[in-house]
């Protein structure tokens, strides 16, 4: 199986190609939508693009689902309560929660898909 | 004006791929002001025949029941312009093709030459939420526009009849072969 090295490289060049960034804009931790622009209709192309390049499947949803907070009773206050981020760990497995749990504002929401748990994501369908 | 930016299909293969032609002409009107004494087919307007060719080939290989919407042009490069009298060739290929939408390569060819190269991707809107807001009826794929295709069909059909191979079953299936059957 490929080191995290070499997917993380071809994960970058996937993503100049789908955005339209530079190479070294595209760091670990950069965040699809803040740092590297990304619109919705981006999550679809980069969807296509990591299915062509790593020969992976991957089924509607399992990578960036559709409607994230799909209880609407697990936000409150404009947060996610307790009860919405653990629902939400279980939907983003590959994303870092760590400093979004210090302050769950459902804004900061979009920050949690980051070239890392695009990385991760391959790594555990290239694994499987 | 209708908004229909290819003339013919010349040949289309469901879910594989589909060649259509446009013809430019001074009979429109844009072409007057794009330029004054000097007629070139706008890009943006190479851009939507190319993607009215794919948008028809993904509509066609899910039966027109989802609604095509050109969502993002990634790649669009061109090599040359296109002028009143010239004939562009638009060729298509679907290399991807899933439930939230597909991707194709297009091109587009002048006198054999390419004149652009580009990738779009398109998205299926999604049913629920789009009959709520626009209704049941498809927009993107009015008669209009799918008489095109219609049409490839049905000269299909009478040169098959002509040749004396025109089979009923074959003649009411979707354009397979060159041209356009």
């Amino acid at each position: 199986m490929p080191a995290y090295d070499e997917i993380f490289e071809k994960v970058q060049s996937t993503l100049v190609d789908a955005l339209g960034v530079d190479e070294d804009d595209v760091n670990r931790e950069s965040t699809l939508q803040g740092d590297l622009g990304a619109e919705s209709i981006d999550f679809l192309d980069i969807v296509f693009r990591l299915e062509r390049n790593f020969g992976i499947k991957i089924p509607r949803g399992e990578l960036f689902p559709e409607n994230l907070v799909a209880d609407p009773e697990w936000i409150a206050d404009g947060k996610l309560t307790s009860k919405g981020v653990s629902e939400l760990k279980a939907r983003l497995p590959f994303a870092d929660l760590s400093k979004f749990e210090a302050d769950p504002d459902v804004e900061k929401m979009g920050d949690l898909y980051t070239v890392d748990m695009l990385v991760q994501y391959v790594q555990s369908k290239l694994a499987a | 004006m209708r908004w229909i930016w290819i003339d013919k299909f010349t040949e289309f293969r469901s879910g594989q791929f589909a060649r259509a032609i446009k013809n430019l002409t001074l009979a429109e009107e844009h072409l007057h002001d794009h330029f004054p004494g000097y007629p070139v087919m706008p890009a943006s307007l190479i851009i939507e025949g190319l993607a009215q060719t794919g948008g028809i080939l993904v509509g066609e290989a899910g039966e027109f029941a989802q609604k095509v919407v050109l969502a993002k042009i990634p790649r669009a490069e061109f090599f040359g312009v296109a002028c009143a009298g010239d004939q562009l060739t638009y060729e298509v290929t679907l290399t991807d093709l899933r439930a939230e939408g597909a991707v194709v390569d297009a091109k587009a060819f002048l006198d054999g030459e390419l004149l652009c190269d580009s990738e779009i991707v398109f998205a299926h809107l999604d049913n629920t939420r789009a009959n709520q807001i626009f209704g049941p009826k498809n927009f993107v794929f009015t008669q209009q526009l799918l008489g095109v295709l219609d049409l490839a069909k049905a000269q299909q059909r009478a040169k098959e009849l002509d040749a004396g191979a025109g089979a009923d079953g074959e003649a009411n299936g979707p354009p397979a072969a060159s041209p356009a059957e």
